[in-house]
């Protein structure tokens, strides 16, 4: 993309994510997270067994939890009974979708690049979770909810899919937000923040 | 607020789905056979029970699923899941 001096810009490239120096709140954007949708039938297992080889990872059949690949390179996120998300690294999207594709083969499904559905959002340190929970209903604790876990709901009345990562006692989020709520939502997580102290 | 119980997510709040009203209304098979008073009523006539009876609720902030679910119109109370 160089050659055409066009760049990608990210929704919250240039937005104003810091709280006050002392906070211990993190609010940042990872920007260009890879994300491929995926549909197929569950019950399907030749189809299951070859999205496993290209993945690393089952796909989850468990609502709202997640399976990471040995690289760790993609993480599987439950949508539905028959749909995941695909989550990868910056730069990865038409490789993944590539072999997404092949190993669906002839079977009914899809393979969908949807990286510019959403961007993702990490909020993390010690009072990330309380922060959330000023705006989401659902709850945030583990065992209900920790690693391996996620969960699309409604964060500050926007809908979002959320993904625990790290430790129980270092807990951090990726917020999954569409890029047109983006701005509204990282404003609200700094406000959160800011009614934490 | 209602606590709607997703066959898939688990209980999770009314604001998070949207309604579809009476479960168990089927498409007619011949539609072009109805009488106008038959459209009328597969469209609009719906039943009203005071206690329990089938509805549908999509649950759109979460897994996008629809499903059926009893509910008692009078306690609110949820009943059987599924469909
Ligand atoms: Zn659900």
């Amino acid at each position: 993309m160089t050659d055409s001096g066009l760049r990608a810009r990210s929704p919250l490239e240039g937005a104003t994510l810091a709280i006050d120096s002392t906070s211990t709140l993190g609010i940042r954007e990872l920007p260009f997270l890879v994300q491929v949708g995926l549909r197929a039938d569950p019950a399907d297992e030749p189809l299951m067994s070859r999205l496993t080889t290209v993945l690393g990872a089952r796909p989850p059949t468990d609502p709202n939890t997640t399976s990471i690949s040995e690289d760790g390179t993609n993480q599987v996120l439950w949508l539905g009974p028959d749909e995941w998300l695909v989550l990868g690294e910056p730069g990865t999207a038409g490789a993944l979708e590539s072999k997404l594709r092949s190993a669906l083969d002839a079977a009914a499904g899809a393979v969908v690049d949807l990286s510019a559905n959403r961007t993702a959002i990490s909020v993390s340190g010690p009072r990330a979770r309380e922060s959330l929970a000023f705006g989401c209903a659902i709850d945030l604790e583990p065992p209900a909810f920790g690693p391996g876990r996620c969960a699309q709901t409604l964060l500050a009345r926007a809908n979002v899919i959320i993904v625990p990562v790290g430790p129980a006692d270092e807990p951090a989020f990726r917020i999954l937000v569409r890029p047109s709520f983006a701005g509204y939502l990282a404003t609200w997580l700094v406000d959160a923040a800011v009614g934490l102290d | 607020m209602l606590l709607v119980p997703c066959p898939h997510c688990g209980p999770r709040d009314e604001t998070e789905f949207k309604y579809g009203g009476q479960a168990g209304i089927a498409h007619p098979a011949d539609p072009e056979s109805l009488t106008d008073a038959e459209w009328l009523d597969y469209l609009f006539l719906r039943d009203n029970p005071k206690g329990p009876w089938r509805e549908r609720w999509v649950h759109t902030a979460g897994c996008r699923r629809w499903f059926d679910v009893t509910r008692d119109t009078l306690t609110n109370e949820f009943g059987d899941i599924g469909g």
